[in-house]
């Protein structure tokens, strides 16, 4: 294992270094809430619901089994006090006491196994209802909330969430079952006798008291613990994700050093929350010997005077034994509730999130559509008050195909993103055939709007799959016929499997022009009216570009297209071309016309080629001669 | 860390599997008892390998069974000191009071010191695996950060989270809660055996009857629990990917208002899981309850037995106390074992998992004689190299392709999708080795290179670069974290990046989202470009790093880097011929091999592919197509 010290890296360095790992959006989630939240159980127990016979079968199985638990000293009393000690008929009823003994753990065992059983599956199902309740809501989420989340932190509460909630639903069973066994042999001790009893229960208080005292620092300790946790778990998951960054900028060292603090840290969370958690142990122990010496001493001499029978003394040593497993286990129960209520309440923060975008009542959901869109006054940013598309309109006629250009940062994604509605725009609107995207149901605007990103993203999955997509009803003569035309066919052959080659996590099997062939083989796929191509040939050289767009043209006849791209030469042959700039529509014309009217589009024209002017002239005349490869 | 048995990372593998998540740290579910002693016996040396506090939990554990085992004896004489009764024959009532003071001092005194000892042994256990769980910890990491790129293109990033987080979770929480509780339930059953054979033979046997059968119980449960495990591992992870996909990739998801399309997928792997999820349910159940069952059996014919002796006068009513207390003693246990077979069952899959991953041997790293290289390199060339991505029936890259660059100089390079520039960009810092003949700096081959001296000279610019969630300093310093102020603001002024954070109300703080997902295009490459432009390398390769920005800041940024490029060797790979204009000589690629070689001007003029491209491109380019377009219809 290499760790180098930060100073043996840098002698000179005054400062820690400018480093992190791990997140660094605010870890200020509740960790530990109150060990009980009434919100909480209460949306819990909808979930419930549908199992609600289940739950009081298993409530009536609880009380049986805890019946039969505390039977079982009374049976042995019984069997010593009658058949043991007594003077008559012993044999007799200690045959009596074993049958009833026998008939107690099998109801014992009975309700042990349909109690495990019940609460189990139960709560694996309600667990499992749960999840995909989340998972169903994030589906329909704002994306501006998804913007400012991590995937990791959300894949933390659909799976670590819902486990510990899990844990709970199982436990909250065992506690009451605990609770009924508590009180049941405080009643049983106390009608057995009922100064023995109280004398023995007199340790209790001092049980309430230490737990008292323990409690607030040993929950502080617990929170530490689970906090350092997802703090670690966290920076590996980067260190995962980012591992090519890692080793390509050399930060293997110094990430190694930065984690291993993480992880001190977290160990010694983890030591002072051991620390606290056993050190209840031999007080438990202390006052379980104590409550024990009593009955021993004052039973003990009460049977020598013979005011007590011995099987009562014997039943008493008995329920002090299991007296104070219920009081331990409870808790343990504590903190898995703590937990189960933080746990619920981040569970029920996702749920809660407003699906700021969701089909209204009387959403439309056309068949077809002419594809005529338009931006109507529409100002739009991602953040209050910095507006980053301003007042902007413009129209696009049905099989017209439209260019947005501008420098970086200029708007042309966020339009798109808007087009697709991603997002709702702060004032004005977006129409498509006239109707306001916001009256289109969402499945609509899927169907009838195809996007290529600018960021291609492929599912780990065969080529196929990946090609075909959402539309599941397409035929292989589709997928290799869209293949074909975005000039996919050809290396997809090649590969071991074809189209069944299945592709690593984000296609990094292959390489990044051949990823954005496939989003792009997708998007025609979907065989949407509206076709949105946002850098679609960013990665991709001019010359298979070029094949692309002559296959394509016979594919867009009648479809609205709208092309981004910084490579001028992919727009020129555009219907139209808007010229963006810092949200604005600087001017829209012909490639012709604006290079006519020599403005930022002449001049960005200009750039583009401006390498190139200082060639001679003979050799831009011989290039013009030259044969395009065929 | 350990490794005596370790494995190659994979390289030949079968297409189909090298394709799934899982390849090459698949490990075979049935896989024979013997593997399971590895792992477990591995698991078993971590552990003692703490020797102190493995010392002082087994000296717990001891001396808490034994007072543990004391309190039975103690309550059966308190018991016979209460009904008069020391030892075999009569005594008198003071005797008996005596007695039970004797025997409460006793009792409070063994409960208390059973107290400590358990403290002792348990906070001794947890800490061990917690000791255990930071060194894996730090393990893992560092492995994961050593290992090759061959090996993270295999596998899913979820599988690798989960091995970090569960199975280490797995493995810790065993120290405790599983290795040493069998311990603890050995020595309470073991001990307490011989004191109650010794003390009835019958009665003893009786008493002990439900062992053998827990014993076969938990081994049968253990075996299908082990399976279970494994697959319901599996499935999960599936599930896991499925919704991290989904949310990484939500985009597309809108995009193609696919919504109901990913709740199928999900809603099928997550039916699947539970399933398992509920049988594991069941046959745990169904295994902790029959245990406690036949415990009970045991107890019911304890005292049946027990009874009738006592009756017929062959035993003290005391002694049968102390056989009933003994198996109250043991009822947690009991209950603890069906956990306990769990845990074990979890542990062999989790320590299995978890050291596939740190048995790996990276592919690339250092050999013996490996040298530094020295100051000022004066060039880097490919000679003859051949090229296949590691993994069964898949196609080579190249074969046998040779060039050179030298300092101060600047190659372009173009080529359809697919052709290999990526790959070149990939080869020289190694994280490829090439399959046939070399890439050499200064003569040196790099493979005799130290890997962090050949790392430190050569800074290659991703295609896809990957940013941060953190700020954009953060970012920026990625490869320097020890930088100035004034190296920031000079590399983001480079990169032309510097208006844009300068607008930005919180400036060189504001955080970077997720994957840089709120940036633009254009303005995640330029941080990007100026995470580079922050080094000093005398190799750079700049991987297609302007295509989405636009062309009057590319002209800027090029500008900008002419000063770092004098001291280097640079290669830019680019589908912009305005880019390469300028390179000293621009290689066209098609297929793993040069097609052609040469300058711009040369490469223009021998009117040839790149030429073609050129026409495309340029000004005038408008026209031919126009030309070619005419002459089609
Ligand atoms: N999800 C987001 N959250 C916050 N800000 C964003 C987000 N997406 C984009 N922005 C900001 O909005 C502005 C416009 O971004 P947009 O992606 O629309 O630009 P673009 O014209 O597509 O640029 P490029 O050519 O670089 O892709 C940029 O300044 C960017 O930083
Ligand atoms: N990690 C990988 N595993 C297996 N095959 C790969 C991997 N990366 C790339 N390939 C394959 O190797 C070949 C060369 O890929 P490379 O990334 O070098 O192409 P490229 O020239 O950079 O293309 P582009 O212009 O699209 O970026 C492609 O056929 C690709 O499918
Ligand atoms: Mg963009
Ligand atoms: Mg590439």
């Amino acid at each position: 294992m290499t760790s180098v010290s930060r100073t043996a890296a840098d002698p000179n360095a005054v400062r820690p270094p400018r480093a992190v790992v791990g997140s660094q959006i605010s870890q200020d989630e509740v960790i530990f809430g109150a060990a009980f939240d009434r919100k909480v159980v209460r949306r819990f127990a909808e979930y419930l619901k549908p199992y609600r016979k289940t739950m009081y079968i298993a409530l009536v199985t609880v009380l049986v089994f805890t019946g039969a638990q505390l039977s079982i000293p009374l049976v042995i009393r019984y069997a010593i006090d009658k058949a043991l000690v007594g003077d008559t008929g012993g044999q007799a009823l200690l045959t009596l006491a074993v049958a009833v003994f026998a008939a107690v753990i099998i109801v014992n065992y009975a309700a042990n196994y349909l109690q495990d059983r019940l609460v189990g599956l139960t709560g694996e199902r309600v667990i499992f209802d749960l999840r995909s309740a989340m998972y169903a809501h994030l589906q329909n989420v704002a994306l501006t909330f998804m913007d400012r989340t991590e995937v990791g932190r959300m894949m933390s509460r659909l799976q670590g969430d819902v486990n510990s909630l899990q844990e709970f639903l199982e436990n909250s069973i065992t506690a009451f079952g605990d609770l009924v066994l508590l009180f049941g042999i405080v009643i049983i001790m106390l009608t057995l006798n009922f100064e023995l009893g109280l004398l023995t229960l007199s340790v209790v208080p001092t049980l309430f008291f230490v737990r008292m005292v323990w409690l607030p620092r040993a929950r502080k300790a617990f929170r530490r613990a689970r906090e350092t946790n997802s703090i670690n778990n966290g920076a590996l998951a980067e260190g995962i994700h980012s591992i090519r960054t890692v080793q390509g900028l050399h930060r293997e060292a110094v990430n190694l050093e930065l984690y291993g603090d993480k992880s001190q840290e977290n160990l010694r969370a983890h030591l002072s929350s051991a620390k606290f958690a056993q050190v209840m142990v031999p007080i438990v122990d202390t006052l379980t010997g104590a409550a024990m010496a009593i009955v021993v001493v004052i039973g003990g001499t009460l049977v020598l005077d013979k005011e007590l029978d011995v099987g009562v003394m014997v039943a008493f040593l008995f329920y002090v034994q299991r007296f104070f497993d219920p009081i331990r286990s409870l808790t343990i129960q504590y903190s898995v509730m703590q937990r189960a209520m933080a746990s619920g309440q981040r569970i029920f923060e996702v749920l809660d999130v407003p699906l700021a975008i969701s089909d209204k009542p009387d959403a439309v959901d056309p068949e077809t559509v002419e594809g005529a869109l338009e931006l109507r006054n529409v100002t739009f940013g991602y953040y209050k008050d910095q507006p980053i598309l301003k007042e902007l309109s413009f129209k696009v006629q049905p099989g017209e195909t439209v260019a947005l250009v501008g420098p970086t940062g200029s708007g042309k994604t966020s339009i798109t993103a808007l087009l697709n509605r991603f997002y709702d725009v702060w004032e004005g609107e977006i129409l498509i055939d006239g109707v306001d995207v916001r009256d289109y149901a969402k499945a609509a605007l899927g169907r009838h709007v195809a996007m290529v990103l600018q960021d291609p993203f492929l599912f780990t999955g065969s080529i196929f799959e990946n090609i075909r997509y959402r539309t599941t009803g397409a035929k292989r003569e589709q997928i290799e016929e869209a293949a074909k035309i975005v000039g996919a066919h050809k290396f997809i052959m090649a590969l071991p499997f074809g189209y069944d080659t299945v592709l690593e996590q984000q296609g990094h099997n292959l390489s990044m022009g051949q990823r954005q062939l496939l989003s792009f083989a997708r998007a025609l796929v979907a065989d949407a009216k509206v076709l949105i191509l946002d850098e679609a040939t960013a990665n991709i050289d001019s010359y298979t570009e070029r094949q692309i767009q002559i296959a394509l043209q016979r594919l867009l006849e009648g479809r609205t297209g709208i092309v981004i791209a910084h490579r001028l030469a992919t727009v020129r042959n555009a219907d139209r071309i808007i010229v963006l700039q810092e949200g604005r529509i600087i001017e829209t014309d012909t490639h012709d016309a604006l290079i006519a009217k020599n403005g930022l589009y002449a001049k960005l024209y200009e750039l583009n080629y401006a390498s190139f002017d200082d060639l001679p002239e003979d050799i831009v005349n011989n290039t013009l001669t030259a044969p395009v490869r065929s | 860390m350990d490794s005596t048995t370790s494995a190659k990372e994979p390289q030949q593998l079968s297409s189909r599997i090298y394709a799934r998540s899982y390849a090459g740290l698949e490990i075979d579910p049935d896989r024979n008892i013997s593997d399971d002693a590895i792992v477990f016996w591995r698991i078993v040396k971590l552990a003692f390998s703490n020797r102190i506090r493995i010392t002082l939990a087994l000296v717990g554990i001891v001396a808490a069974a034994c007072f543990q085992l004391m309190i039975p004896q103690l309550l059966g004489d308190a018991v016979d000191g209460a009904l008069g009764l020391v030892g075999k024959g009569n005594v008198s009532v003071e005797a008996g009071r005596d007695a039970l003071y004797f025997a409460a001092w006793l009792l409070m005194g063994a409960a208390v010191m059973r107290g400590l000892f358990t403290l002792l042994h348990n906070y001794c256990g947890e800490s061990i695996g917690h000791l255990l769980a930071y060194d894996l910890r730090i393990a893992f990491y560092a492995k994961l950060q050593q290992l090759s790129f061959s090996f993270h293109d295999h596998v899913h990033t979820g599988e690798l989270i989960t091995r970090g987080m569960l199975d280490l979770e797995g493995i810790r929480s065993f120290m405790n809660t599983g290795l040493l509780r069998v311990f603890l339930l050995i020595i309470l059953v073991g001990v307490g055996a011989y004191l109650l054979i010794s003390t009835d033979l019958v009665m003893g046997l009786l008493a002990l009857s439900f062992v053998p059968f827990v014993m076969w119980k938990s081994a049968v449960s253990r075996l299908k629990l082990r399976g279970l495990w494994w697959t319901l591992q599996e499935k999960m992870a599936v599930l896991g990917r499925i919704m991290d996909e989904n949310l990484t990739g939500i985009r597309v998801v809108r995009a193609f208002g696919a919504e109901p399309y990913e709740l199928e997928k999900y809603d099928v792997a997550s039916e699947e899981a539970h399933t398992l999820a509920a049988e594991r349910i069941k046959t745990r159940v169904a295994s902790t309850t029959a245990m406690t069952f036949a415990y009970f059996i045991a107890m019911g014919l304890v005292l049946w037995v027990g009874g009738t002796r006592v009756i017929e006068g062959q035993m003290s009513v005391g002694t049968l106390t102390e056989f009933l207390t003994f198996m109250t003693i043991l009822q947690l246990p009991v209950r603890q074992l069906g956990l306990v077979v769990n845990s074990f069952a979890r542990t062999l899959t989790c320590g299995a998992r978890m050291f596939g991953v740190l048995d790996l041997e990276p592919v690339i790293g250092d050999r013996s004689e490996a040298q530094e290289l020295p100051a000022n390199i004066t060039a880097v060339k490919f000679e003859n190299v051949s090229f296949a991505y590691p993994g069964e029936g898949l196609p080579t890259v190249f074969n046998g392709i040779s060039f050179e660059v030298s300092r101060g100089k600047t190659l372009g390079i173009v080529g359809p999708p697919g052709s290999g520039k990526s790959t070149i960009a990939h080869l020289i810092p190694r994280f490829y080795d090439v399959t046939g003949g070399q890439i050499t700096i200064d003569g040196l081959d790099i493979r005799d290179i130290k890997l962090s001296s050949l790392r430190s000279k050569v800074s290659v610019l991703a295609q896809d670069p990957f940013l941060f969630t953190a700020s954009l300093e953060n970012n920026i310093t990625y490869g320097n974290p020890w930088a100035e102020d004034a190296d920031i603001r000079n590399a983001a002024a480079i990169s032309q990046i510097d208006g844009f954070i300068d607008g930005l109300p919180k400036g060189y703080e504001t955080l970077v989202g997720e994957r840089g997902a709120s940036l633009s295009g254009g303005q995640k490459q330029r941080v990007a470009i100026a995470r580079t432009a922050m080094l000093q390398p005398e190799i750079l390769v700049l991987d297609d790093s302007t295509a989405a920005i636009d062309a009057g800041t590319e002209q800027r940024i090029r500008q900008a880097l002419k000063e770092q490029a004098r001291s280097a060797a640079t290669i830019i790979i680019s589908h912009r011929l305005g880019t390469l204009r300028h390179a000293d000589e621009i290689l066209f690629i098609e297929n793993g091999s040069v097609v052609e070689q040469g300058s711009h001007d040369s490469l223009v003029a021998l009117g040839g592919k790149y030429a073609a491209l050129f026409a495309l491109q340029s000004r005038e380019g408008e026209e031919t197509v126009k030309a070619a377009k005419g002459a089609a219809e």
